[in-house]
């Protein structure tokens, strides 16, 4: 079958060879495992054990939430001792809830019943794997039952399986592969019943002869049809999109989902666990994590979910001079603060860090227009234009050449001769748009719930008048009623909306309860949560305008790579956090903690549903969430140092900015700027 | 902890390393011109480079930028070696001064410095001194062994008493003179047969300095420093005008061979067009204006009242780049299929 190519694209050093020396090892089992609900892309599963409770090895402790969601499991057998927010792999160090696990060391299983496809049929094998917690394991982490459906364009041409595995450093794939053949063969072959596609490709970069070897015996011991592809070695290859295209010769834009084409693409760990769980009742509850870097070791683990970093990296031995964890590959990974932080279905890689593997980078020298960005870039786009009109914080143009087709692959930051941090220039630029989308809606949306509140007061007066005896409990009943009502997710309803801005937020039935405070503000959140949940999908602005909700969720799944690897930018207006205030005239103390709460929640809310993808930040506690996007204002002013400067030829780098880590520092000017209305 | 984003890995490429190896490709071009010429190039360079370094950390040290760095780009000497090339290797000392600063001072840093400037900085400097001293910038040296360094030291020191000793024409300039005064009755043949002046492609000696400016420009090309398309369409757009002229009056035109090793051609191919930050960015943008700057290089060297085209050529391509840029931009990943899309949906 013929190759195709994409243009663009670099060629670093692969650095692969260290992990692959050794064969896949067992982490030996932690004492406590800190497993946090929110692992993939879409809702967060709702803990449904307590504490105290004994668990069993794949037993469910998170449920599902909504379509767009993947249960969670334990990975070992002992006693849940706490459901709490726990420190989490994502560069903000910010908290999650997490079910922690003693550990009985007995590791027992639950019992496990291997499934039929035959006798599910395709609904309910979409359904178990839901329930067996498969989510994409390429780092996108999306629920791959959702992506088991054929599209719009109905029957589909080619199933791609993805085992390019371009960046380098992670070889978990690869051993995978290597070692797991049958299995990830079995799982694509589930796959091709389930969405029938014409043709199944299993693309395999062709730095790696022994999976494409293991894969091709594997294909011909099932007597499949498959066809193993040896595709060149060219980061980003392993991108669904550009390995589609390399595959098939189709390009799937930004804004469409890759069914539109005809095509769909999981990765072969994906596959592999899939195959697990049908075949033997095995929910995931572990992943393989490549361990290397600047380690006396480097290996692939396989590694339970839930284990703490500090553990895994242990196995390696990193070297003395370690100064930090990256998860991730070297070109979309992120810097850990934490190293208690547990992993998750997204840790594909560990790399320990240190100056000498990735020496400090070269300050930041003005842009000669030498093009070498565009020349590297995988979607053919302008960096260099798009960090002009980035900086000249003229979005517009920026939008108008493509920003938000930009899959933040680096591979324009890589190549630059002058050091220009370019992707962090569009990751401000993103966030900055976001923000300012996101205060043009709040403004309509404050002026539907100003009229329905002065309809509503109007009609409570007149309730009251009518049952004046009854008016003090039918209040009380109010409350609840109220906060449900506004938890559907109907963003049209006006009273959906009473909660999304700190202003309009306290007159809301919820912050009025005069009740049981404590639950009024619970349920105000959880409405905003949820609601969050419901209109992220839509309030994306991106060059992919006039999308359908649907369609845009799936665009989700598309920046995953870049979700997986950069969870931290997901940009909290920069605006919206800040004049997110308890109001002055507070009157009691409860009052205003409950306001702030509800006003840290709609933050975030506006956070998530400008992000249009989830971060590991749900389920914290209000003070938690203002503490996001405090965290997120702070990177993104820090972010806006370096583009402050209208010449800046001498900006600093953003990231040695000796002022970004401290809580005190003050929002750049350009911060400031931006968040007065 | 430290806190850097995404990539951790830069390819090991600088601003330095690129203008580091454009001068190293210029070596083998100067390296002809001194054979043919005599050293006083070598002289020219030298005050070229002092001056555009001086003035360099001068205008970063007013704009209150860290001089080090811009300094260690090495673009000033970039600019400094382009312009000292394209000038006469025996103007005075002076001349050279004020193209150097006009680069640097006006055309560089008054526009905002490296990456802002909108004309390429060298022929700013080059086309000032062309305008305001004429006749300077027409003296050339001929042909000269090692013999001729002293009166051409003289010259450049500014005592021009001698000069006629030194100076001919060069071979653009002496064939367009030769047709005029023969008015139209001599042939560009007659005129080549002269060996005195005019060698087997070009002008005598300047052909093994175009050949040196060739061989840097395709070691450029193969380091990736620039892509094919300025250079091709530069010497592609030469060729077809100047063929063509020449296919059709074959007596009063110069052959396209003569046209390309004669003059700025291939300095203005490989080295001046080739400027990425005043030209042309889009691959097709590149040939349009590569084309264009070639094609104003052509006519005003043949037709026009200077004796070669490339400055002027390459300066006003630079006032459209705006506009070519942005009728030039390549399509994104997914757009032939967004076409189809809007086609459908529009439908
Ligand atoms: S690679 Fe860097 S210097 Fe070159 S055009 Fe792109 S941003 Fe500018
Ligand atoms: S980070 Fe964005 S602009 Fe840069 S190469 Fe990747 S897709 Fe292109």
């Amino acid at each position: 079958m013929g190759i195709f190519s994409f243009k663009g694209g670099v060629k670093p050093a692969s650095h692969k060879a260290e992990s692959t020396a050794l064969p896949i090892g067992e982490a030996p089992l932690a004492a406590r495992y800190v497993v946090p609900l929110h692992q993939s892309i879409g809702g967060t599963p709702r803990p449904c054990v307590a504490v105290g409770d004994a668990v069993l090895r794949g037993q469910r402790i998170g449920e599902a939430d909504g379509w767009i969601s993947a249960a969670v499991h334990a990975p070992t057998s002992g006693t849940v001792v706490a459901i709490e927010d726990a420190p989490m792999p994502h560069p903000s160090g910010l908290p999650a809830l997490a079910v922690v696990i003693e550990a009985d060391g007995c590791d027992a299983w639950i019992e496990r019943q291997p499934a039929d496809p035959a006798a599910l049929g395709p609904d309910g094998v979409r359904a178990y794997l839901q329930q067996s917690g498969v989510v994409g394991l390429g780092g996108a982490v999306f629920p791959s039952h959702a992506k088991l459906s054929a599209g719009k364009a109905g029957a589909l041409d080619e199933l791609v399986i993805n085992g390019a595995e371009c960046e380098p450093y992670i070889t978990c794939d690869d051993l995978l592969m290597r070692e797991r053949a049958e299995g990830i063969v079995a799982g694509t072959a589930l796959f091709r019943d389930l969405l029938k596609p014409k043709r199944v490709l299993i693309g395999i970069e062709d730095n790696k002869p022994e999976a494409i070897a293991a894969m091709q015996a594997a294909v011909a011991k099932a007597g499949e049809d498959f066809a193993v592809v040896a595709v060149p070695t060219r980061y980003p290859t392993g991108g669904a999109k550009e390995l589609i295209r390399v595959l098939t010769g189709k390009e799937v834009p930004a804004a469409q989902r890759s069914t539109d084409q005809g095509v769909q693409c999981f990765n072969v760990a994906t596959a592999y666990t899939a195959w697990r769980a049908v075949a033997f009742g095995e929910p995931v509850t572990s992943r393989l994590v490549t361990v290397t870097g600047n380690v006396g070791s480097a290996r692939n683990w396989d590694v339970r979910i839930g284990t703490p970093i500090a553990e895994v990296m242990a196995l390696a031995a990193p070297n003395p001079d370690t100064d930090g964890v990256v998860m991730g590959g070297p070109m979309m990974g992120v810097m850990l603060p934490d190293t208690a932080a547990p992993v998750v279905k997204a840790t594909n890689c560990l790399i320990a860090h240190s100056p000498a593997l990735f020496p400090p980078k070269p300050a930041e020298m003005p842009c000669i227009r030498c093009g070498e960005c565009a020349r590297a870039c995988p979607h053919q786009l302008q960096p260099f234009e798009l960090y002009w009109w980035s900086r000249a914080k003229n979005f517009g143009k920026a939008q108008e050449y493509a920003l938000f087709d930009c899959i933040e692959c680096g591979c324009c930051n890589f190549v630059c001769p002058s050091h220009i941090p370019l992707v962090s220039y569009f990751r401000f630029a993103k966030s900055e748009i976001w923000a300012r989308e996101k205060e043009k809606a709040a403004a309509e949306a404050a002026k539907t719930r100003f009229e329905f509140k002065q309809l509503r007061d109007e009609r409570e007066k007149a309730e009251k008048a009518e049952r004046l005896a009854k008016a003090a409990a039918r209040q009380a009943e109010k409350t609840a009623p109220a906060a449900t009502a506004s938890e559907r997710p109907a963003p049209a309803a006006p009273g959906a909306d009473v909660t999304t801005s700190a202003t309009v937020a306290a007159p809301s039935p919820a912050a009025d309860g005069n009740g049981d405070a404590e639950a009024a503000k619970k349920a105000a959140i959880a409405a905003a949560l949820e609601r969050a949940r419901a209109q992220r999908a839509s309030a994306v602005p991106r060059n992919t305008d006039g999308l359908s909700p649907a369609r845009q969720a799936e665009i989700a799944a598309i920046d995953a790579r870049r979700e997986s690897a950069t969870p931290a930018t997901a940009p909290t207006p920069v605006a919206s956090a800040a004049p997110a205030p308890v109001p002055a005239d507070a009157t009691t103390d409860e009052e205003a903690a409950k306001k702030a709460a509800i006003a840290a929640a709609m933050a975030r809310a506006r956070a998530q549903r400008a992000a249009a993808k989830p971060r590991n930040t749900d389920n914290l506690t209000p003070a938690q969430q203002a503490a996001v996007a405090a965290i997120d204002q702070r990177r993104e002013s820090t972010g806006l140092a370096s583009p402050a400067g209208a010449t800046g030829t001498a900006a600093a780098p953003l990231s040695t900015d000796p002022h970004a880590a401290p809580a005190s520092s003050p929002p750049a000017a350009d911060a400031d700027r931006t968040s007065t209305p | 902890m430290i806190d850097q984003p995404a990539p951790y890995l830069l390819k090991p490429a600088s601003v330095t390393r690129v203008m580091a190896q454009v001068l190293l490709a210029l070596v083998p071009g100067i390296a002809a011109y001194v054979w043919w010429f005599g050293p006083a190039i070598l002289v020219q360079l030298a005050i070229a480079s002092a001056t555009a370094l001086a003035a360099e950390a001068a205008m970063l040290g007013l704009r209150g930028k860290p001089v080090g760095p811009a300094l260690a780009d090495l673009s000033a000497l970039v600019t400094a070696w382009l312009l000292a090339l394209t000038l006469p290797p025996i103007v005075p000392w002076w001349l050279t001064v004020v193209a150097v600063l006009f680069a640097i001072v006006v055309a560089k840093h008054l526009y905002g410095g490296l990456g802002q400037n909108p004309f390429n900085p060298a022929m700013v400097g080059f086309a000032v001194v062309i305008v305001s001293y004429p006749a300077l910038v027409s003296q050339w040296p001929g042909i000269s062994g090692p013999d001729a360094f002293a009166a051409q030291l003289d010259a450049i020191l500014g005592h021009r008493a001698g000069l006629d000793a030194l100076t001919g024409a060069t071979p653009l300039d002496h064939l367009k003179t030769a047709l005029k005064l023969a008015e139209g009755n001599g042939s560009v043949a007659a005129v080549l047969a002269d060996a005195g002046i005019y060698g087997p492609l070009g002008g005598r000696g300047w052909e093994w300095v175009g050949l040196g400016y060739l061989a840097g420009g395709l070691f450029l090309v193969a380091r990736r420093i620039m892509t094919w398309h300025v250079p091709a369409a530069y010497l592609g757009a030469m060729a077809v005008l100047a063929g063509a002229l020449w296919l059709f009056d074959g007596a009063s035109f110069a052959s396209p061979l003569f046209h390309l090793f004669s003059g700025g051609t291939l300095l203005g191919a490989f080295f001046i067009a080739t400027d990425p930050v005043s030209g042309s960015t889009t691959p097709r943008g590149k040939l349009l204006f590569a084309a264009g700057a070639a094609t104003l290089a052509y006519l005003i060297r043949v037709f026009g009242g200077y004796p070669d085209g490339v400055a002027f050529g390459v300066l006003l391509m630079n006032l459209c780049v705006p506009l070519i840029d942005m009728y030039t931009q390549p399509p994104i990943f997914g757009a032939k299929a967004m076409a189809e899309l809007g086609r459908k949906e529009g439908r």
